[in-house]
């Protein structure tokens, strides 16, 4: 199976490793990320003005690009996935915003693709069943906390890959890792997000929230799909390790890497050792 | 030639200043048939009315046209002074030249405004020309009332129906009349216990001659009409003899299994076989089939052997019981928003947040826990209480966007009871704003939070999450513009008040409207508040829309008022516009009884004299008819036709224009 793939320009600088492990995954379980032969910027955020078009011309040329070979595309950014999916749906659904976009931009678009994340093609085109007995390394006793941030997730009405208050999407599929995903309160709060550029304190109090209430619900490692979390996460922890004495730190990974882990990639080849807090001595420990 | 009268008001300057009503009835004095015009100040005026009756008799009218507000203001009144000058009411038109003619133009010439009432009114002229006399009609009326529901506002409908000697059947489907209000502790304002104000009612009503109470019953079908409903109710299988349970309740103790009580908002187990509460009226128990042993799988059969009066009958079926009545109140009331709708509380997963209904249950004496509020989680005592208001009212995303109106009074109360019950907690209440109105509530809410010393934080919840045996709850101090995080005991959500599930059924059998949220349709909301659009249904209570008790006790005996004065003669006059049928030409294709939106056609049979059917024939029920005119559009060989408002009349009032 193709699925014509968008990466995005986090995925081809810092988050890196979350492209290739998440290609190398694909190809484990059949599947190929087309990557799309010309892509720009998604435009990092979704206007919040509906007169605001202008930041709807970014993500469109993507689509316009993705529409051009196939019905579908995939990303892994959370923000992306964000950006791109309700622009899609902004121009399906507003014929009149859509007319000023596509005049612009000189392109016709109608809205008829589907974005899906790279969560949606394991779930629902490939089953976790089927993840699952391709597992070679079952990651057993490896108590996971799942964070996924609000990208991922919100608006509902314009998302929809789970419920927003209650998702359970990284569970399953840890769950068909062998991972034991534990739950934590702080699973859906905000990182902090683009305040990282002027306010990073705040960011530090949030996303310290997000992995203290992780470790103090048992997680082993901290799972993500979005390379902002991703950031903002390990900054903190950066900041964190150094400033408190007690606090001792845990891998923020994105899912990508887990998934590559347990279906047999080699510990070397999923850039661990960028982490601040390294899996590979917890890995040993548990013995898996 | 006819002999009509043109009178046209100047309603003060509503209608004067746009149009030149002295120019409208001179023009009109130049119609043929017209004999007299005028303009006048205030037309609806005493001396404007004496003035239209002299001229009637003064100058023999046979017809009158008043040019003035719209004829839902005072066609009444008019009609009726023209009848009160021995004029037939409805040779009496109505010309709008005020809400659809002053009133949106805007040309101070009065240019526009003029010509525009010349037109309306001489259209109306034409009109009447082609207006027969009517008669409005007389139906007999059937002087039994019905009322559906037995909460407050039923029962207290049913009272004062019954006290004013007329007899009442009250179907209630739980086991025991009492409604949400048997579920109170106390009652805002004044702190008095819910049951102890409720019971004597409940009691009343039992005891009361001309009161029928059917408990464990739904309503199954209406016809009919105003005056004339035929209503069938399922009494559902009790698998109790009514007649020979005493009410002693052995076999309530003797039963050995459990099953969620309901009446305790699911707070605790209550046996298969139960009344829902010490006080139930009737003191009945009835037996939940899905969870009998006995019924579902043939076994146990414990309360039958204990029984003394042999009333257990696991052979019951549901029975349809059949009742005429005249008037029907609707009084089905409310249900709170599941808590299980909110994720960001929990999702009803985390044992101690729990809904307001479920707190007045812990406070309430005859409680599950005997009025102690503890944890339902592990039974200690919480030393903090926080209150979330607006939980899904106000809220068009997550929940609904009208205000549920009782949530601040009776968290209000809810701190108080708590502050009373465990004088070292303490209790916070996150709201939106405080809405208050009514007489002593704003000074019970200061008491609440001067006297009794909840901590009120204006502000919204973002999360609820369990910690170390805790609940946390996160939310926002808009004040004093902080967050803040309350690690407390116990959360009550003060989830929004819904009408009952099943109300949208119950509506389209009743033939009555509801919004969007399933709430019945007032007649009009400020002016007729307890009358539905159809006629002889009347509301009472929470069904309407979210209210307290005050509200719904005063709206159940405004509907029995409406009740008592239907019934005060034996028989109701009506408008007569209704739809007539043809006979001479009305071929029976049926198109008008498929249309006729109040099932008004009936079919009838022409006969001959030995009883022979020789053809059929559409027939218009003019109790059920409610003139709208549909089976008039329908009906494709033109045989019916809208008395008042007939072909000829329109073509005339088109032509004229």
């Amino acid at each position: 199976m193709k699925i014509p793939y968008y990466p995005g320009c986090t995925l081809n600088t810092v988050a890196k490793d979350f492209d290739t492990s998440a290609r190398e995954a694909a190809t484990v379980l059949g599947l190929e990320l087309k990557e799309l032969d010309q892509w720009n910027c998604c435009g990092a955020s979704f206007p919040l003005t509906p007169d605001n078009v202008m930041g709807l011309t970014a993500p469109t040329k993507v689509l316009v690009n993705a529409r051009k070979e196939g019905d579908t595309v995939t990303t892994l950014c959370s923000v992306c996935y964000n950006v791109l999916k309700r622009t899609n749906k902004a121009i399906n659904d507003d014929r009149d915003r859509r007319n000023l976009i596509n005049e612009f931009i000189e392109e016709e678009y109608d809205g008829s693709l589907q974005v899906i994340h790279f969560l949606e093609v394991l779930r629902d085109r490939i089953g976790f069943d089927k993840v699952k007995n391709l597992v070679k390394r079952p990651l057993k006793g490896i108590k996971t906390g799942t964070y996924y941030g609000c990208m991922l997730l919100r608006p509902f009405e314009d998302i929809g890959i789970d419920d927003p208050e209650a998702p359970v999407i990284f569970e399953d599929l840890l769950r068909s890792l062998g991972c034991e995903p534990v739950e934590f309160p702080n699973k859906i709060e905000c990182c902090g997000a683009h305040l990282a550029m002027g306010n990073e304190d705040v960011v530090v109090r949030l996303s310290g929230n997000v992995m203290t209430s992780a470790i103090d619900s048992g997680a082993d490692l901290i799972v993500t799909s979005c390379p902002l979390c991703q950031y903002n996460l390990e900054k903190s922890q950066k900041r964190l390790v150094q400033d408190t004495a007690d606090y001792s730190g845990i891998p923020v990974l994105y899912f990508t890497q887990i998934l590559g882990l347990a279906l047999g990639q080699s510990e070397d080849m999923l850039g661990f050792e960028k982490n601040i807090c390294d899996i590979r001595p917890l890995l040993k420990e548990k013995g898996v | 030639m006819s002999r009509i009268g043109v009178f046209v008001c100047q309603c003060g300057n509503n209608i004067a200043s746009t149009v030149d009503t002295k120019k409208v009835a001179e023009e009109m004095s130049k119609m043929p048939g017209v004999v007299y015009t005028c303009d006048y100040k205030f037309m609806c005026s005493a001396p404007g009315q004496e003035n239209l009756r002299e001229i009637v008799k003064a100058q023999k009218l046979d017809g009158v046209v008043v040019s003035a507000c719209s004829p839902h203001m005072h066609e009444k009144t008019f009609r009726k002074a023209c009848e009160s000058a021995g004029l037939n009411p409805y040779k009496c038109e109505i010309s709008n030249i005020r809400e659809q003619c002053s009133w949106v133009h805007h040309d101070k010439t009065k240019k526009v405004g003029t010509i525009k009432s010349i037109d309306l009114t001489r259209m109306t002229i034409e009109r009447l020309k082609k207006n027969r006399p009517l008669k409005n009609i007389n139906i007999p009326v059937k002087k039994r009332a019905l009322v559906i529901g037995g909460g407050i506002a039923g029962i207290q409908a049913a009272l004062d129906i019954a006290d004013g000697g007329i007899e009442v059947i009250l179907v209630e489907k739980e086991p025991s009349i009492g409604g949400n209000m048997a579920r109170l502790s106390e009652t805002f304002p004044t702190m008095d216990c819910s049951q102890c104000i409720l019971t004597p009612k409940m009691v009343e009503a039992e005891l009361h001659d001309n009161i029928t109470i059917y408990t464990w019953s739904e309503i199954e079908k209406v016809d009919g009409y105003i005056g004339n409903f035929t209503v069938q109710i399922r009494k559902k299988a009790k698998y109790v003899d009514e007649q020979l349970c005493t009410g002693c309740g052995e076999c309530i103790e003797k039963c050995p299994f459990k099953a969620d009580n309901e009446f305790e908002m699911k707070l605790n187990k209550r046996k298969v076989i139960y009344t829902p509460f010490p006080q139930a009226v009737p003191n009945i128990p009835v037996i939940d089939a899905p969870h009998c042993v006995k019924i579902q799988k043939d076994k146990c059969g414990a309360c039958a052997i204990i029984c003394g009066p042999n009333a257990i009958d696991f052979k019951q079926k549901d029975q349809i019981i059949t009742e005429e009545v005249g008037a029907i109140i609707v009084a089905t009331g409310y249900q709170l928003m599941p808590n299980e709708r909110f994720g960001e509380y929990g999702y009803g997963k985390i044992k101690d947040v729990i809904s307001g209904l479920q707190f007045e249950r812990l406070a309430s004496s005859s409680g599950p826990t005997g009025g102690e509020i503890i944890r339902p989680s592990d039974g200690n005592v919480p030393k903090s209480v926080v209150f979330i208001q607006c939980v899904g009212s106000r809220d068009e995303k997550k929940g609904v966007a009208y205000c549920s109106k009782v949530c601040c009074m009776y968290t209000a109360k809810h701190t108080m009871l708590y502050k009373h019950k465990v004088h070292d907690g303490q209790s916070y209440v996150f709201y939106m704003d405080i809405r208050s109105a009514g007489k002593r509530y704003e000074e019970f809410v200061r008491r609440a939070i001067e006297h009794d010393g909840a901590m009120y934080l204006r502000g919204r919840v973002s999360r609820v999450y369990e910690r170390n045996g805790k609940i946390v709850v996160q939310g926002a101090d808009t004040l004093s513009g902080n967050q803040v995080e309350i690690e407390a005991d116990m959360v009550v959500l003060a989830t929004a008040i819904l009408a009952r599930d099943g109300a949208d059924t119950l509506a389209q059998r009743l033939g009555i409207g509801y919004d969007k949220h399933k709430f019945y349709n007032e007649y009009h909301p400020k002016l007729r508040p307890v009358e539905t659009v159809t006629g002889g249904i009347y509301l009472a209570g929470t069904c309407a829309g979210p209210m307290d008790i005050p509200d719904s006790v005063s709206m159940g005996g405004a509907t029995a008022s409406k009740v008592l004065g239907l019934f005060s003669s034996d028989e109701m006059s009506r408008e007569p516009i209704t739809a007539i049928v043809n006979r001479a030409i009305c071929n029976a294709c049926w198109d008008c009884l498929n249309a006729c939106p109040y099932s008004a056609i009936e079919k009838e049979s022409e006969n001959d004299r030995h009883g022979n059917i020789l053809r059929w024939l559409a027939k218009v029920n003019d109790g059920l008819c409610q003139g709208c005119g549909i089976c008039v559009a329908a009906c494709r060989s033109k045989c019916i036709d809208l008395q008042g408002y007939t072909d000829e009349q329109v073509y005339a009032a088109i032509n004229a224009f």
